[in-house]
C-alpha cells in the first residue's frame, strides 16, 4: 500500500445525511450530517449528553434507538436496513464507551467466536483454538498485554481502563473498515493511552477509516485527525482543523453553543 | 393433612419386612438408628407446600405413589443374578473416566462392575454395606453415620437412615492423598415390579482425614426413561487442614423423581470445594447442608442447574458458619427453558461468636422461556457482629445488551444467545479444579444446552 504519492482522496465509506433518531421518543439527533472517506481519521467531540454516543450506537446498530428521518449509508448501502451482525461482518465496529460484561465467557472464546464468524461470512476457513492463540499474540503485545486477560471473563472484574484496551484489542484483531471509537481515551492512563492510540493508529491504512468521539485533545497528538466535528444539540454545529480540537479544550463549548442556537 | 399418616404406613409396612430379614444382622447401634428413623419419618410424614421449606415444591408426585424397595431382602439382588445386571459398556458411558469407580445398581453395590481401586496409604473406597461387615469399617460408620445428616428434621433423610443398607464408602486416612478423582456411580435401572416402581436409598459416607486430599465424583444415572425415586443421603467429613472435592452430577432419568441430601462438616482450616450439576429427574430435591465447624475452614459450594419440559428442581442449602474465621463461597446458576421450575433457597446461618466470617452467595438464573420459573431465596441469619456477608440473585432472560455487544462483534442472534446461555454455565464450570472432570462435564453442559 505504499508508495501511492500524494494523498488523494479515498473513496466515501460513510455517508451520513440528515439524520434524526430518538430514544424513548425523545429526539437525541437532530440532523447529523457526515462524510468519512477511507482514510481518514474524524474526531468528534462535544458536550455531555449531546449525543455522541447516539451517533455512535446508531451506526452500529443499538436496537433502543429509533431513526426517525435521514438515511446512512456505507459503502454505498443503507446501512440502517442491516442487522447490527451484518454491519459488524461487512466492517462497522464500535468501541463502546460502555463495554459490556459476559459471565463465564473468557476474552479468548469470545474473541475467537467473532473473528470465526466474521472469516465465515467472507468465506474464509474459521480459526481453530491453537491456531487463533498464534495470531493473537502479537495483537496482545501490541496492547502491553499478557494472556492472562484472554482466559478471564469478558469485561467481567476489569477496571475501567481494561474495558478500554479490551475494546482495543478486539478493534485490532477485527481489523474493520469503519472503527467508530466512543471514548475509548478516557479512563487510561499515560501509558495505556500511548498504546492504544499507537494501536489505532498502526491499524491505519488508506482503505479503513476511523471516528473518534473524545473530550480531549491529548489523543489527537498521537492520532493525527483530519477532520474535528463538534457535535452539539444533536447537530454538528462545526467542522474543522485539528487546530479545532485545541481550541475546543482551552475554550469548552459555550462559544459554540451561542453559535448554534437556531432552533 | 388427614391422609399423610396413610400414605407413610407402607414404608413403615415395609420397614418391618426390612428389619425383619436382610437387615437383621446389622449391629445393635444400627438397628436402633434404623428404627428410631423409621419412627421418625411416621412422625414427620411427606412434606407439604404449607411448610415453609417446601413452599415452592409439591412433593405428591412421590407421597401418592407407591414405591417398592428395590431389591428388598429376598429378592434377588444385582451380585445374586449377574443377568440382570448392565453391560459395563452401559456403565462406561456414565462415567466421568476420571479414576476408579464404584458401582452401585438399584442402589446396591454391583463388584463385577465396579474397577478395583488400589489405592495409597490405606485409603478405601467401596461398598458401605462390605464395611459395615468389617471391625474397622463398623467404628468408622458407627462415629460417622447419621451423626451428621440432619435426619431427625426431615422426613426424607430418616426414611433413607431406616433403610439404610448400602452406598459408596470412602475413608482416606490422615495425611494420605489420592492423585485420581474416585467415581461412584448410582445407576438405576428403571426397572419397575408389578405392584409398583423401585425406590432406592443410597447412603454413603467419605471420610477425609486430618491433612488428606481427595476427590470424589458421585453421579446419579438412568438406564432407562422408567419411572423410579432415588432418595439418598451422602455425608461427607472433612478433617482438619484436609483437602476435599465432591462433585456430584445428576442425571436422573426423565420420569424418575430423586431426593437428596448431601451432608458435610468440615474440621479446621479445611477446604472443601462442593460441585453440583443438576440436569435430570422429573422431580428433584437437593437439600446440601455444610458445617462449617473449626476455625479458618473455607467452602466453595458451586451448583449449576439446566432443566427443561416441565422439569422441577428445588436446591435448598444451608450453609452454617460455626466457628470463626471461615469463608463460604456459594455459586448457583440456572439455565431455565421451557416450562421448568428452579428453585434455590441459600440459608447462611453465621452463629455467635463466628467472628471474621467471610461469606458470599449468588444465585443467577435464565429464563429462556416466557413459561419457565425460576425462585431464589436467600436467608441470612447473622449473631455475629464481625463478619462479611454479601448475596445477590438475578432472574431474567437474556441480557439485551449483551445480546447487542455480541451481534455488534458478528455474531447472529442465535450463536449470541447460545454464547450468552452457554456462559451462565461456564462461570460453576470454571470453578472446578480437577481439569478432566471439568472437561467432561464441560462436554455434557454443551450437549445439553445443544
Ligand atoms: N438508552 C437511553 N435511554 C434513555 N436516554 C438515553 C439513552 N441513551 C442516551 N440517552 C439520552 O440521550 C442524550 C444523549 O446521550 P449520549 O449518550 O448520546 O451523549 P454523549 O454525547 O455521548 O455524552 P457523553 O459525553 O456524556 O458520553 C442524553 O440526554 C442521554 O441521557
Ligand atoms: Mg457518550
Amino acid at each position: 500500500m505504499t508508495g501511492k504519492g500524494k494523498r488523494e482522496r479515498g473513496k466515501v465509506l460513510l455517508e451520513v445525511r440528515d439524520l434524526h433518531a430518538s430514544v424513548e421518543g425523545r429526539e437525541i439527533l437532530r440532523g447529523i450530517d457526515l462524510t468519512v472517506r477511507a482514510g481518514e481519521v474524524h474526531a468528534i467531540m462535544g458536550p455531555n449528553g449531546s449525543g455522541k454516543s447516539t451517533l455512535a450506537q446508531v451506526l452500529a446498530g443499538h436496537p433502543a434507538y429509533t431513526v426517525t428521518a435521514g438515511r446512512v449509508l456505507y459503502e454505498g448501502h443503507d446501512l440502517l436496513g442491516m442487522a447490527p451482525e451484518a454491519r459488524a461482518r461487512e466492517g462497522v465496529f464500535l468501541a463502546f464507551q460502555y463495554p459490556v460484561a459476559i459471565r463465564g465467557i473468557t476474552n479468548a472464546y469470545f474473541l475467537r467466536s467473532a473473528v470465526n464468524a466474521i472469516r465465515k461470512h467472507k468465506g474464509v476457513e474459521e480459526l481453530g483454538p491453537v491456531e487463533f492463540m498464534d495470531a493473537l499474540e502479537e495483537k496482545l503485545k501490541a496492547i502491553g498485554w499478557d494472556s492472562s486477560y484472554l482466559s478471564r471473563p469478558v469485561n467481567e472484574g476489569f477496571s475501567g481502563g481494561e474495558k478500554k484496551r479490551n475494546e482495543i484489542l478486539q478493534l485490532a484483531v477485527l481489523d474493520p473498515k469503519l472503527a467508530i471509537l466512543d471514548e475509548t481515551d478516557s479512563g487510561l492512563d499515560i501509558d495505556a493511552l500511548k498504546t492504544v492510540a499507537q494501536t489505532v493508529d498502526k491499524l491505519r491504512r488508506p482503505d479503513n477509516a476511523t471516528v473518534l468521539v473524545t473530550h480531549y485533545d491529548r489523543i489527537l497528538t498521537h492520532i493525527e485527525p483530519d477532520v474535528v466535528h463538534v457535535l452539539a444539540g444533536g447537530r454538528i454545529v462545526k467542522s474543522g482543523g485539528k487546530e479545532l480540537a485545541r481550541e475546543l479544550e482551552e475554550k469548552g463549548y459555550d462559544w459554540l453553543r451561542e453559535e448554534a442556537v437556531v432552533t | 393433612m388427614t391422609d399423610v399418616p396413610d400414605r407413610t404406613a407402607p414404608y413403615v409396612a415395609d420397614f418391618e419386612a426390612f428389619a425383619r430379614n436382610g437387615a437383621s444382622g446389622a449391629p445393635d447401634w444400627l438397628k436402633e438408628l434404623r428404627e428410631g428413623a423409621i419412627g421418625r419419618f411416621a412422625e414427620l410424614g411427606f412434606p407439604t407446600m404449607k411448610q415453609e421449606e417446601w413452599r415452592f415444591t409439591s412433593v405428591a408426585p412421590i407421597a401418592d405413589q407407591r414405591f417398592i424397595l428395590a431389591h428388598a431382602p429376598g429378592s434377588p439382588g444385582p451380585s445374586g443374578t449377574p443377568v440382570g445386571l448392565p453391560a459395563p459398556s452401559d456403565i462406561e458411558r456414565l462415567c466421568l473416566g476420571a479414576g476408579p469407580r464404584v458401582v452401585f445398581v438399584d442402589g446396591r453395590h454391583a463388584p463385577t462392575l465396579s474397577t478395583p481401586a488400589d489405592l495409597v496409604g490405606g485409603a478405601r473406597a467401596g461398598s458401605l454395606a462390605a464395611a459395615l461387615r468389617t471391625d474397622a469399617g463398623g467404628e468408622l460408620a458407627r462415629a460417622h453415620l447419621a451423626r451428621h445428616a440432619r435426619w431427625r428434621d426431615s422426613a426424607f433423610a430418616a426414611l433413607n437412615t431406616a433403610f439404610l443398607a448400602d452406598g459408596a464408602f470412602v475413608h482416606v486416612p490422615a495425611d494420605v492423598t489420592l492423585e485420581r478423582p474416585l467415581e461412584v456411580v448410582f445407576v438405576s435401572t428403571g426397572r419397575a415390579r408389578s405392584e409398583g416402581p423401585l425406590v432406592s436409598h443410597p447412603r454413603s459416607l467419605i471420610v477425609v482425614e486430618r491433612g488428606a486430599r481427595a476427590a470424589v465424583v458421585e453421579t446419579y444415572a438412568a438406564l432407562s426413561d422408567g419411572v423410579y425415586w432415588t432418595n439418598a443421603v451422602t455425608e461427607v467429613v472433612v478433617g482438619a487442614g484436609a483437602w476435599a472435592e465432591l462433585y456430584r452430577v445428576q442425571r436422573e432419568g426423565p420420569h424418575s423423581f430423586q431426593v437428596a441430601t448431601t451432608h458435610s462438616r468440615q474440621d479446621r482450616d479445611s477446604y472443601l470445594g462442593l460441585h453440583v450439576v443438576t440436569l435430570g429427574a422429573a422431580l428433584a430435591r437437593h437439600d446440601i447442608d455444610a458445617v462449617l465447624d473449626g476455625a479458618g475452614a473455607e467452602l466453595i459450594l458451586n451448583g449449576l442447574y439446566l432443566l427443561g419440559g416441565a422439569q422441577h428442581a428445588d436446591h435448598h442449602t444451608v450453609i452454617d458458619h460455626a466457628q470463626p474465621h471461615c469463608a463460604s463461597h456459594e455459586f448457583f446458576n440456572g439455565v431455565l427453558a421451557e416450562r421448568s421450575h428452579g428453585v434455590f433457597t441459600g440459608r447462611i446461618i453465621v452463629r455467635p461468636g463466628a467472628q471474621r466470617t467471610d461469606s458470599k452467595q449468588t444465585n443467577n438464573n435464565l429464563l429462556l422461556s416466557t413459561e419457565a420459573r425460576a425462585d431464589s431465596q436467600p436467608q441470612l441469619e447473622i449473631y455475629a457482629d464481625d463478619v462479611k456477608c454479601t448475596h445477590g440473585s438475578t432472574v431474567g432472560p437474556i441480557d439485551q445488551m449483551q445480546l447487542y455487544y455480541l451481534r455488534s462483534r458478528g455474531l447472529t442472534p442465535e450463536a449470541a444467545r447460545s454464547i450468552l446461555t452457554y456462559g451462565f454455565g461456564a462461570e460453576i464450570l470454571d470453578r472446578m479444579r480437577h481439569p478432566v472432570v471439568r472437561d467432561r462435564l464441560d462436554r455434557l453442559v454443551r450437549e445439553r444446552l445443544a
